[in-house]
This record gives structure tokens, sequence and C-alpha cells, in this order.
């Protein structure tokens, strides 16, 4: 598996969980400096992605318990208050409004799931 | 210089059609005229809907009626005078005087004083009880006399009347009757075979139908207590709706020495002009061309003609067609162009089909190629395109009965609205042209209802056209390639129904098989779910398992309804509301030890809410192990079977309604389907357990059960109808079987069964010919896949319990278990808590 992050330089890297400990096709969330971040192990397309587990749309620390999929080839998540959907590569709303989460690196090596800060 | 001498405009009546006229003369006043409009009305408020009156009783607010809120008057400068009608005209002086003593001058004057229920003299009609069907006031008194009434009958089997015995019905009364002076129901529209048909379907709705009967006295004292007829004999009802006939409001036209008709009726030329030029006559006050047109198009046709003149146009008012569709009670009827032409002046086809109960008849040219005329009963489906190729003189298919039959085979039928010349009107209340509305869709890309609705009206007065409109939007864009199917979402080019079959026939069981074998790419968030309960609805197995947990709803993923701040909530079955005082105890040890708030729902059972995530399996691990089990209020599936005491301890229960609506609640809990599902069980006819309001719901008779389907509450109620009567708890079981499993099969997702019945051809008397006669002859089949998905049952939160994989799912932090999420924030009240507001 490959680092998926361009500002490789100026990260750290902090253990997040075990592979297993995310659902396939799913998420979870992970505590790291005292940070909730939603990991998502995207199977069918062999990808991970790291982003806020808050969704800015009312403040709810949800995304990781959201579903993901597809959008014209785009991955995304959705909220599972309100069902806002979120680009998993750059953060934007994809359902059209004014809100951004951040996306994080990650890095999942010997079974283990890495998180860059 | 140009001095505008006529701008003093006087409308007497603020009716649909007075109101028309307003917002016509608004719209089509050009930069250089000025008009002064001042408009009396007699009701107590501003021009609402009639046509849609009775949406009132089904609870439309008069607010949601209103044509245009009091601000609309305002923002245009229009005078408006409420509850002041026009008493006298001067029209030497050119002048109005109303009730409270305003005199207003005029330059023109617009009588749209419309019409009155038409009542006639029949001794005791002043009696208390007896009511007209016209204005809110009249439903207002209807509704408070029904309150305390229990049998209610309508004078006039004609359009209005079958309107208002709906309204009776949708009373509550237990019995509704309607009589009628002709030997048959709306002799003015349909056929005397139509007429028979709809009789069937009506009494089937519960309806007592009286025909060739002349009331000849209202029986009573100060109230109503019967009818008697000339034939002798006598109906017992405490209420009587007239609607005998419309008798136009021409009394003050009439005062003023203008020129009305023996038998009412304020007599106008082709423009709308009284026998004084400065005076017009619009609506249903109106006769013209020797009639009074009581019906809205062509009030507005006329309200426009009226407009066009006062703004220097040239309109005339041509003699209008009186096609008219309707749904009564739930029956589509339509009649079009000439509906009563017999052979050997044209051909005659029709169509009848007693057990769907419908009927069908067109008739055309003897040569076979224009179509005259129809009658639409029990299916109108293609009322629009039949009065489109009437009015346009479309050249007919070589076989023409495929209007009506649907081609068998091969091309679709006279090709559909997209044949339409331009200029064929599609909305005759605003008067568009096909040509217009598909420049609003092609030009400035208006291509949902809605936003066409905005930008040209169409579709906002009698709403006839929507089902035409809907066929221009697809049809536009598929001419343009832009839209081609009712698909499930990009990644899935079929519709629910299809997928559904395409599953069960491969036999897949994950989302990933289901993906990969039908679909493409990846999936989101709509077509997840929905294979979710494809599968639960086929196979019934846990919905957690073989990795479909991350394909459910979030609600069905955690088994628990997400509350604001991300607590959940548990809701245990208790089958039919009956609860033990153990368990009730139990209950509440779970909730104080969780701290969790409690309340009564809806649904006769006890939510607790505000749990962490983590404390779930905790929390049902105690619930289960004191005889608990899952009650689904985080799926689309059974919710509850609601009963009423019964027999058991009611002194009018005629059946233990109890033990029914336990062991049905216990026959389908756990069963998904395309959304939720909620019955309940009555003991007798005062219906205390609303079953009538449910996707399926029983009333105990003395002689067994009555079985009605296709109700809900929610935003849009609808009243479930009655499908079988008297029947056994068996046959009462295995239609509820057949039902339930020929709705999950055919339903689009998301729709409950009173949306699947509303758009389902043939409606009622279709699903219970499948359902009751077994006309398809799946009913065995339907009756063993309920079987199968009854034996598969488990508990879903008993198997997480006992399941150490799927139990550590259910942790907020993944890397640390024992952590409850530091954001979850509650407030105090009433001695419990409540979730923190949202920032
Ligand atoms: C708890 C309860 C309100 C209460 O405190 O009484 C409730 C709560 C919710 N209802 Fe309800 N409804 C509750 C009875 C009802 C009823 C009354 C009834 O069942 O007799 C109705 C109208 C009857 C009907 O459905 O025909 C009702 C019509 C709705 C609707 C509208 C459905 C419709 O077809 O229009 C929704 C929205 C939906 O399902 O899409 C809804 C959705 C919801 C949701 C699931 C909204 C959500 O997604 O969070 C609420 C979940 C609360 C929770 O976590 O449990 N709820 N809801 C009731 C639970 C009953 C139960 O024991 O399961
Ligand atoms: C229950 C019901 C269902 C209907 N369904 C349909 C349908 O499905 N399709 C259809 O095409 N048509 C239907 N109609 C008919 C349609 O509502 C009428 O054609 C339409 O309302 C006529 O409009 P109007 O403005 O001429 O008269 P109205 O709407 O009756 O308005 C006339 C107004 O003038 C007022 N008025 C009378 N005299 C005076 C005075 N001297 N001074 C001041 N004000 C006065 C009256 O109080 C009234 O408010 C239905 C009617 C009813 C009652
Ligand atoms: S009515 Fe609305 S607010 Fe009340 S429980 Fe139902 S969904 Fe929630
Ligand atoms: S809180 Fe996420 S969509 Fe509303």
């Amino acid at each position: 598996m490959e680092l998926i992050a361009d500002k490789k330089d100026r990260i750290t890297w902090h253990l997040a969980c075990h592979q297993s400990d995310v659902p396939e096709e799913g998420g979870a969330c992970a505590l790291i400096e005292g940070k909730q971040i939603a990991i998502f192990h995207f199977t069918r397309r062999g990808e991970w992605y790291a982003t806020d587990n808050e969704c800015p749309h009312r403040q709810q620390m949800a995304l990781s318990r959201g579903m993901i999929g597809s959008q014209q080839g785009e991955p995304k998540v959705a909220c599972p208050f309100h069902k806002k959907t979120f680009s998993l590569k750059d953060g934007s709303c994809l359902s059209g409004e004014e809100y951004k989460i951040n996306t994080y690196p990650i890095l999942v090596k010997d079974g283990l799931v890495y998180i860059g800060i | 210089m140009s001095v505008n001498t006529n701008k003093r405009i006087v409308v007497v009546g603020n009716g649909m059609v007075g109101y028309k006229f307003c917002e016509k003369l608004i719209a089509k006043a050009k930069s250089d005229q000025k008009f002064e409009l001042t408009v009396f009305g007699e009701e107590p408020r501003a021009a609402y809907d009639r046509v849609h009156l009775s949406e009132y009783i089904a609870g439309k607010t008069a607010d949601e009626l209103q044509m245009a809120p009091l601000s609309w008057y305002a923002e245009n400068d229009i005078r408006l005078y409420l509850s002041d009608p026009v008493v006298d005209i001067d029209r030497q002086r050119k002048e109005v005087r109303s009730h409270h003593g305003l005199i207003v001058p005029y330059d023109y004057l617009v009588l749209a004083t419309g019409s009155g229920a038409f009542v006639p003299a029949i001794a005791g009609v002043e009696k208390e009880g007896v009511f007209v069907y016209r204005t809110i006031e009249d439903l207002d008194l209807i509704q408070s006399h029904a309150r305390k009434a229990r049998r209610g009958a309508v004078l006039g089997g004609g359009l209005l009347g079958l309107e208002a015995a709906k309204a009776l019905l949708d009373l509550g009364l237990e019995e509704a009757h309607v009589v009628e002076f002709a030997p048959r129901l709306m002799p003015r529209q349909i056929d005397e075979a139509g007429s028979g048909i709809l009789q069937r379907q009506l009494e089937s709705l519960g309806l007592n139908i009286h025909l060739s009967k002349s009331t000849q006295q209202i029986l009573g004292g100060d109230t109503i207590e019967g009818m008697q007829f000339a034939d002798g004999t006598v109906l017992d009802v405490d209420m009587l709706v007239i609607s005998a006939g419309i008798r136009p409001r021409d009394e003050v036209a009439k005062a003023a020495g203008l020129e009305t008709h023996p038998r009412g009726g304020i007599v106008v030329d082709n423009f709308m002009q009284t026998s004084d030029p400065a005076i017009f006559a619009i609506g249903e006050c109106a006769l013209a061309h020797q009639m009074i047109y009581g019906l809205i198009a062509p009030g507005y046709e006329m309200a426009d003609v009226v407009a066009a003149r006062l703004t220097g146009e040239e309109k005339e008012f041509k003699p209008y067609d009186m096609s008219t569709k309707l749904k009564l009670i739930g029956v589509d009827v339509a009649s079009f162009g000439d509906p009563f032409v017999e052979e050997p002046a044209c051909r005659t086809i029709t169509y009848e089909n007693k057990a769907k109960g419908i009927y069908k008849r067109i008739n055309v040219t003897p040569d076979g190629k224009e179509l005259l005329g129809g009658v639409l009963v029990g299916d109108a489906e293609q009322y629009n395109m039949l009065l489109q190729t009437c009015k346009n003189k479309t050249v007919l298919p070589p076989d023409p009965e495929d209007l009506i039959l649907g081609s068998r085979g091969g091309e679709e039928a006279g090709a559909g609205v997209m044949s339409l010349p331009d200029d064929a009107l599609i909305c005759s209340c605003e008067a568009l042209t096909k040509g217009m509305i598909c420049h609003e869709i092609t030009e400035n890309n208006h291509t949902t209802i809605d936003s066409l609705k905005k930008a040209t009206k169409a579709c906002t007065g009698c709403g006839g056209c929507a089902p035409l409109v809907k066929d221009l939007i697809q049809g536009t864009m598929k001419q343009q390639g832009l839209y081609i199917r009712n698909i499930i979402c990009e990644h899935f080019d079929y519709t629910r129904q299809e997928l559904l079959d395409m599953v069960k026939m491969n036999g897949y069981r994950t989302f990933s098989e289901v993906v990969e074998g039908l679909g493409k790419d990846d999936g989101c968030e709509t077509c997840k779910p929905l294979v979710a309960s494809i599968l639960a609805s086929l196979w019934n197995e846990n919905v957690l398992e073989k990795g479909r947990a991350t394909i459910q709803d979030s609600n069905d993923r955690y088994l628990a309804n997400i509350q604001k701040g991300g607590t959940y909530s548990v809701v245990p079955r208790i089958p039919g509301g009956e609860i033990t005082p153990d368990k009730l105890i139990v209950i509440g040890e779970v909730a104080k030890k969780y701290g969790l708030y409690t309340k009564i729902t809806g649904g006769q059972r006890i939510d607790l809410f505000g749990a962490h995530v983590s404390d779930l399996p905790k929390i049902w691990e105690e619930l289960i192990a004191a005889g608990f089990e899952s009650g689904h209020a985080y799926g689309k599936a059974l919710r509850t079977v609601k009963s009423c005491v019964g027999s058991t301890w009611c002194r009018f229960g005629v059946q233990d309604s109890v033990s029914f609506a336990i062991e049905v609640e216990e026959r389908y809990k756990g069963l998904r389907a395309p959304h939720k599902l909620k019955s309940a069980v009555s003991g007798c006819i005062r219906e205390c357990a609303e079953a009538q309001s449910k996707d399926f719901g029983i009333i105990a008779t003395e002689k067994g059960w009555n079985l009605y389907v296709c109700g809900n509450g929610g935003s849009k109620p609808q009243h479930a109808q009655l499908l079988a009567t008297d029947v056994d708890k068996e046959t009462c079981i295995r239609y509820i079987d057949r039902f339930l499993m020929f709705y999950i099969k055919t339903a689009d997702p998301l729709t409950r069964t009173a949306t699947w019945l509303n758009k389902m051809e043939g409606g009622m008397s279709y699903l219970k010919a499948v359902v009751v006669d077994d006309v398809l002859g799946i009913g065995e089949e339907l009756e063993q896949e309920m079987q199968t998905l009854v034996n598969n049952f488990k508990c879903e939160w008993k198997e997480v319990v006992d399941n150490p994989e799927l139990r550590k799912r259910f942790n907020h932090f993944v890397n640390a278990p024992e952590e409850k999420d530091p954001t979850v924030q509650f407030d105090d009240m009433r001695d419990q808590k409540r979730a923190k507001e949202w920032a």
C-alpha cells in the first residue's frame, strides 16, 4: 500500500489502528492527538482515506459512520445525519454547498494504519 | 399626450375567476396603462382554490388554499374589501354601493359573482343538519355537525355530489348515501355503461347509492332525521348535503336591469359584455353561448378575454370544450369531446373489465380517421392524450382501439404527447401550448414540474395537465438525449423491481456480487441501502454479516436511530403494546443504569434515548436477557402493530384484538420492505387502534375481521381501503402475506404502500384482483415466499450481542474502545436529559 500524500516532509505519522479495525467498504474513528479522525477503507478500489470526523453542517462527530461510494468516479462519504456528501480526495462538498472538510495523508504498512498530521 | 380615461375598474366578487382577472389585467397592462382596481368580495377571506375545496377536509388549511396572500393585493395597489358584497349598481352614475355603504365609481365594472348551490324547494330544507357544499364556511359547518352524526346523505349524484360524498366518508360517518333523481350517476358526463361501472366501484368503497329517487320531504323536528321519497320509502339520516346543481348569482345584475336568462345567468356576448357596454360578466355568473360553464378553465379564459379587451387587445370567447377528468373517491372518471354520439354518426369502440372496474369508450368518425369523444372510468391515464388527439383532429392509427387498449406489441399508439403539434393546448387553465412549455424546458432549463409551475403557472389551476406536462418534460429531455429512464442511480441502470428480480435470479447475497454482476463503479448512498433492503427482503439474513453492515443506512448499520449529538435510541419490541409489569421494571432499570431519557412513543411502545454507541450492545444484552427483541425502529421494516384492548376487557369489543395484534406482529417482525410498515388491530368499529391509518389494518366484526390496506399517517395522510370483509384469521393472514410480498416485490424504493397503490394502474380493484381473486395466479408463491422469510427470522440484536466480531464495531474510537465521544453533551429537562441544541 502506497502513501497517498504530497506534503511528505512536514508531517508526523501517528499509528491509528490495525487494518482490520476498519470495516471493509466503511469507516471508523480514531482519536489522534486529541483530534477525531475518520478513516475509510475503500476496499473495492484498494484505497484508504482519512478526513475530519466532524461534519461541518451541524458539527456532528459522525462522518466515520457515513456511507462511502463514488460520484462520477470521485470517492465520497455521505454524512449519516442529513446526507451531505464530501469528496474523500479533497474534502470538498459534492452536494453543492460551501462546506469543506480536512483530509489527511494516510499510510498502511504491515497491517497497521498511520495518519499524518 | 396620452390620457388614459378608462382606468377605474371595479370587480364584484373575489372568487377564482375574479382573482384571475386581476392577475391577468396586471400582467397584460402596458407601461403607459395605469389601472385603479377595486375588488369587493362577499366572503370573509380572499380568493381561494374552490376546485380543491375538498382538500380542506383532508387537512389543507385555508391559507394553503389561498390563490394569493393579502400582501399580493397590496403590492399591486388593489383595494380589496372583504365581507362586503356589492348591493347596488347605479348604471347612470356609474358607481356601485356596498353593503357597508361604500360608494365607488367605475369606468368599467366586472361582475364575477360566481354561483351558489341550487337548493330545490323540498319541504324541510331549512332544518338543522342540511348543508350546501360551496365555501370554506360550508365545510366548517359540515365538519362540526359530522362529529355528532352517524349517517349522512348527499342529494345529487353529479360531479359535485360525489365529491361531497367522498367528504362524508372522509369525515368518518358510519354510513354515506348518495341520492340521485336520474336513473344513473353523472348523467351529464358519462354514458350508461360507464355509470354502471362507476357505481359498482363506489359501492365497493362503502357508498350506498340510491337512483331514480325523488325526494319529497325532509323529516325531523328542528334537526333532520330522514328523507322521504316519492315512492314512499324513507332513508334515516342525521345529515344531508345538497348538491343538486348550481344557480348563477345574477341578483345584483338583474336588479340593475341587465339582461339575465330566465333560468339564471347574466347574458353576455362573445366579448363577455353584458347589455351595458361598460359592464362585463365572467365566470360562473355569466351565460355565454347559451350556457353556464361550471368549470374553472372556461372561467379563466373569460377573465383573459376581458383583461385583453381592457388593455387594447382583440380576443373572443369561443364555445369552450367541457371535457373533464376527475378522481372521484379514488376512481378516475373522464369524458371528452362528444361522449354520447351514437352509431351510425360514429363508430363506437368500448372496453370493459369488470374485475378491475374499468370502462373505456371512444367514438371515432365512420371512416375511422378522427376521434370525436369518449368516456373513461376506472383508468383515465390516456385522458390527456385522447383529449389532445380529439381537439387537434390528429389522424388516428390504423387500429383506433389501440388508443384505449395500448398497442399489443409494436410501437406506442398515436406516438404519445411528443407527436402533438406545437400549438396543442396543454394547460387550458393558463392557456399554455405545447410549444410554450417545451420552450421553457429547453431554453430556460425548467426541467422539473416545480420549476415549470413557477415559471408558467402550468398545473396550478385544476392540475389536470400535470401528467401531460410530466410526459413533456421526459419526452423533451429524451429528445435531447438527456434522460432515458427512471433508474436507481449512476451505478445501476435498472428500476428497483428489475434489480430485485435479477438479484433473486442470480442468487446474489452481497453488495459486491450485485454491483459486479449488475452495476458499475462503487455504489453510493442511494443504491447501497436499496440493495441492502432487497437482499433483506429476499433472504432475511442478518443485515450486518457478509460485508452488509456498511451498505446499510447508518441507522441499520448500528441497529439504532442516530439522534442529535450522535447518540442513539433503543426501541425494544413490545408486540401489540402489551407489556408485563416485570418487563416495565427492566426497562426502567436499564434506562436508569445507562442514563437514558424515556418516552412512550406514538407506536405504543417505549423509546430510550441518548445511548452512547459503545453502550448499545450492553443495553441490548440486558434487554434480551429479560426477553425483549429488537423493535426494528431503525429499519425500513415492520414497526408496530398497535392494538386496542378489545373484547378481553372492553364492553364493546367483539373480538380479541390484542391477541391478534400480537400474532400479526410476531409473524411479520423484522420483515424488510421498500419503506417502513405499520399495522393495527381494533376490536370493534369504534376503531381505537386507528387501523385505517395503517399500511395494513384489521378491524373486528361480529363475523370475523375486515382487512384494510394502504393507509398511512405522516405528512400526507391517507385512509386505508377495504380489501376483504368478514374473513377468518387464517384468510386474513394469507391476504396480508400476499399483499406484503406483492408490495415488496413491485414497489419503488422508499415508497409507502399508499403511494404505491396511488401509482398502481387499476388501483384498488386491481390490487383486490391480485390479492383476493388471485388473477395473476401467484397467490401461493407469494405466501410461500413470506413463510420462508418468517422462518428465517432471528433477532439481529441478539446475534450482535452474541458475536464478538460484530460487537467490536460498536465503539466510537477504534483506538480507544473504552472512551466515549467527548463532544456528546446533554441538557436537563423535567427531571430527565435531552440532547443539546445544534450549534
Ligand atoms: C419515536 C417516534 C415519535 C414519538 O416519540 O412518539 C417517532 C420518531 C421518528 N420518526 Fe416517526 N416516530 C414515531 C411514530 C410515528 C407515527 C405514529 C404511528 O406509527 O402510529 C407516524 C405516522 C404514521 C405513519 O407512519 O403512517 C410517524 C411518521 C414518520 C414519518 C413519515 C412517514 C410517511 O410515510 O410520511 C417519518 C419519516 C420517514 O420514515 O421517512 C418518521 C421518521 C421518524 C424518525 C425515524 C426520524 C429519524 O430518522 O430520526 C424518528 C426516529 C426517532 C427514534 O430514534 O426512534 N416518522 N412516526 C414514534 C415511534 C413509534 C414506534 O414505537 O416505533
Ligand atoms: C366542491 C367543488 C369542486 C369543484 N371542482 C371542480 C373541478 O374539479 N374542476 C373544475 O373545473 N371546476 C370545479 N368546480 C367549479 C369551480 O370551482 C368554479 O367553476 C369556479 O370557482 C368559478 O369561479 P367564479 O369566480 O366564477 O365563482 P366563485 O369561485 O363562486 O366566486 C364568486 C365569488 O363572488 C362572491 N360574490 C357573489 N356575489 C357578490 C357580490 N354581490 N358582491 C361581492 N362578492 C360577491 C361570492 O361570495 C364568491 O366568493 C368545483 C366547485 C366546487 C364547489
Ligand atoms: S414528527 Fe418529526 S420531530 Fe417528531 S419524531 Fe417524527 S420525525 Fe422526529
Ligand atoms: S450534520 Fe452532517 S449532513 Fe447535517
